[in-house]
């Protein structure tokens, strides 16, 4: 797996010197890295090192000061948000960002509609596309949630929307998904859940994620990437990354492990 | 891209309040809905067949189109705009001109359809303002759109030849060959052309919140950042929005051109775009049948209670306060609390507790318009004398006898209030504890 020759050809998320200033301060100072399709890449690294930046970059929330960012081969560094999502790539947010006035149904079905290609379409009636109402009803079924369908988004329990999170996520069909600290703030039982859940959902796409709990990082990824003060000095697999000097030092000699138990 | 101020942007919250009808599919209710206003429409101006009424009938029609265009903007997409009078009155400034050429006999065109060039030049000035208004959202969009209705407010003195000055243009409906004897002259036809126009802009409009676009709206007033991370640019959205919008408020600005056969810079001013939002809010926006019923109270306050009191506008904008206060949803907002009980067959048990709580509240109205109607008549109509009439009961405003009772009324309409309130309350729980149980 650290051998990067085969990967670089297909890479389906590939940064090159990605820098970002906010001011006069760099955030992230020139960060490199390939991800091949089907990977799943782990981004980790103590608070404020500019994970969550990284993508915002990747996804166009931020335009990127200088560097370049490719989707499968093509530039999007510095497109809208909708334009890279139209492309492939879609991602989940932190703090929980749903439409929380919609069913729970209904914040799927929103999120099928531009992959299936109905657009800003006001000559379609909703309950007449088959097509989207099947693909809701299947993202539905794979997120566990047929029992809550029509509930109301906003009332729903925290591990339920975070769930939802990551089923708005995926129900577009992109195939390389972002997902941003998909088990914060959820107990030991929640989180094996979701796990669960994310390998499920994410089977055959490209997975890029934060995350700060460490039995969820080594569960899931492939590779690590490890972001100190906005450059990654460490990428690997899990294996390499536990054994790695420079990461051990970054999280101040203590062990990922013993980290890991610091998190609960 | 200028991304970090789009993300600003998209934090700011819209004014929005109330909920959605869509997650509970209540089928029976909304047939039982739609067949009522339809049969309503159809019937009530048979019943009360004088030329007043047909005029209260007639401006609530049109206001109920204008009303709902707005929503599409408010309640639907989270779009606050101080200026929807734009649309509908520059819509019926073209119609204005468009009749007038008919009646000069330049070209043919009939009357019926005239709604159709008005909604459609609404559209056109949607394109043109919209392009720019839509640009942003939340408390800019709000601003922006404040700014382009005191521009062409401003512009329609300047163009005295489209605005016609300050006194508009005046025209006369009844142009070209009668069509099955309909003339347009008796107000009873123009109210039949505004029922059938009101009513199938009601459903143009209630089948686009059924579609992709519509739901789409829905999404970005709820979360545009998250609308753009699903495919969708949230400003396209709402610039579709605002055409649509627009061209439903041209069909209510020409319906008001037919009808008052004058059209001034009043439909263009800000004095129009604060009546919709008001009427809009009164109702509630976040149903789809609240504007309808915002624009049949904002009509009877505006012509039939200005009929009676010189103090109308005060009314009007006390229960505005008391609305947006106590009732944030609208009106709608209460009748649907009901509607689970109805279900339930449980609003028997309530009716008792409304009814006191009905009751109190006329005493505490009845100290309002006391209150207000003396003191109007000693601050603003004392030069008419202070000798004044109530509901049929002469007194005078300058003893102290009626200042008394207008007194005791407040102190037991405010006990009353709270005690009702109380007991409507205590029921509310009860019931809702038998529900869960």
């Amino acid at each position: 797996m650290t051998d990067t020759t085969g990967i670089k050809a297909a890479a389906a998320l590939e940064l090159t010197d990605v820098r970002k200033k906010f001011g006069q301060t760099e955030i992230i100072r020139g960060v490199t890295l390939s991800i091949g399709k089907g990977e799943r890449h782990a981004l980790i690294g103590p608070n404020g090192a500019g994970k969550s930046t990284t993508f915002n970059l990747v996804s166009g929330r931020f335009a990127p000061t200088s560097g370049s960012v490719r989707l499968n081969g093509r530039e999007i560094g510095g497109l809208e948000p909708f334009v890279i999502n139209r492309m492939g790539l879609s991602r989940s947010f932190q703090i929980t960002n749903i439409f929380h006035r919609l069913s729970v149904f209904e914040n799927l079905r929103c999120a099928v509609l531009w992959a299936l290609g109905y657009r800003y379409s006001f000559w379609h009636r909703l309950s007449a596309l088959r097509d989207a109402k099947e693909r809701a009803d299947e993202v539905l079924e794979l997120i566990g949630m047929h029992h809550r369908r029509d509930t109301q988004a906003g009332l729903l329990t925290y591990a339920e929307q975070r769930a939802l999170e990551i089923g708005i996520t995926i129900a577009g069909g992109a195939d390389v998904i972002l997902l941003d600290e998909p088990t914060a703030g959820m107990s030991r039982s929640e989180s094996d859940h979701a796990v669960e859940l994310i390998r499920k959902v994410t089977a055959g796409k490209t997975l890029v994620m934060v995350e700060h709990d460490m039995s969820v990082v080594f569960g899931l990824a492939d590779r690590i990437s490890v972001l100190v003060y906005g450059e990654v000095i460490a990428t690997g697999t899990p294996e390499a990354i536990r054994n790695d000097r420079k990461v051990k030092e970054a999280y101040l000699g203590t062990t990922l492990e013993e980290a890991a138990e610091g998190a609960h | 891209m200028d991304s970090v101020e789009s993300t600003m942007q998209s934090r700011q919250m819209p004014v929005v309040t109330g909920r959605t009808m869509h997650y509970k599919p209540l089928n029976l209710v909304r047939w039982v809905v739609w067949g009522l206003t339809v049969l309503l429409m159809a019937v009530l101006p048979l019943i009360f067949n004088g030329g007043f009424a047909l005029t209260l009938m007639s401006q609530m029609g049109i206001t109920i189109i204008f009303a709902l265009s707005y929503n599409m903007l408010l309640g639907q997409t989270g779009m606050l705009s101080f200026g929807h009078a734009v649309y509908s009155g520059l819509g019926a400034f073209v119609a204005v001109h468009l009749l007038n050429k008919v009646g000069a006999g330049e070209l043919w065109f009939p009357v019926s359809m005239l709604p159709l060039v008005g909604g459609l030049a609404g559209a056109f000035f949607g394109v043109l303002f919209g392009y720019v208004t839509t640009k942003k959202s939340g408390t800019t969009f709000a601003m922006i759109t404040m700014g382009i209705g005191e521009m062409v407010f401003a512009s329609s003195l300047m163009f005295p030849d489209f605005f016609g000055g300050e006194g508009g243009v005046s025209t006369n409906r009844m142009v070209g060959e009668p069509f099955l004897g309909i003339t347009f002259g008796p107000a009873r036809q123009v109210y039949y052309l505004i029922a059938a126009w009101c009513l199938v802009s009601m459903i143009a409009m209630y089948a686009w919140t059924q579609t992709p676009l519509g739901r789409i709206a829905n999404a970005v007033r709820d979360n545009p950042e998250r609308a753009e991370f699903v495919g969708y640019n949230t400003q396209r959205v709402r610039y579709l929005v605002l055409i649509l919008s627009a061209f439903f408020a041209g069909i209510a600005g020409s319906l008001s051109c037919i009808n008052f056969e004058i059209v001034s810079a009043e439909n263009v001013s800000a004095v129009r775009s604060g009546g919709v939002l008001l009427a809009v809010f009164i109702g509630g926006a976040g149903v789809f049948f609240g504007p309808v019923i915002g624009a049949v109270v904002f009509v009877l306050f505006a012509v039939a209670l200005s009929d009676l009191t010189k103090a109308w506008l005060l009314y009007l904008g006390l229960f505005f306060v008391v609305m947006v206060m106590f009732v944030p949803g609208g009106i709608a907002s209460l009748l649907m609390m009901q509607v689970p009980l109805l279900a339930r067959r449980q609003l028997g048990k309530m009716l008792p507790s409304y009814a006191v709580g009905a009751a109190a509240g006329l005493v505490l109205l009845s100290a309002i318009i006391l209150t207000v109607e003396l003191v109007y008549k000693v601050q603003v109509d004392s030069a008419n004398g202070t000798a004044m009439s109530l509901l049929g009961i002469g007194f005078d405003a300058g003893t102290v006898a009626p200042w008394i009772v207008a007194a005791v009324l407040w102190a037991v309409g405010l006990v009353a209030w709270r005690a009702a309130g109380a007991r409507v309350r205590a029921a509310w729980d009860k019931l809702h504890g038998e529900g869960k149980a």
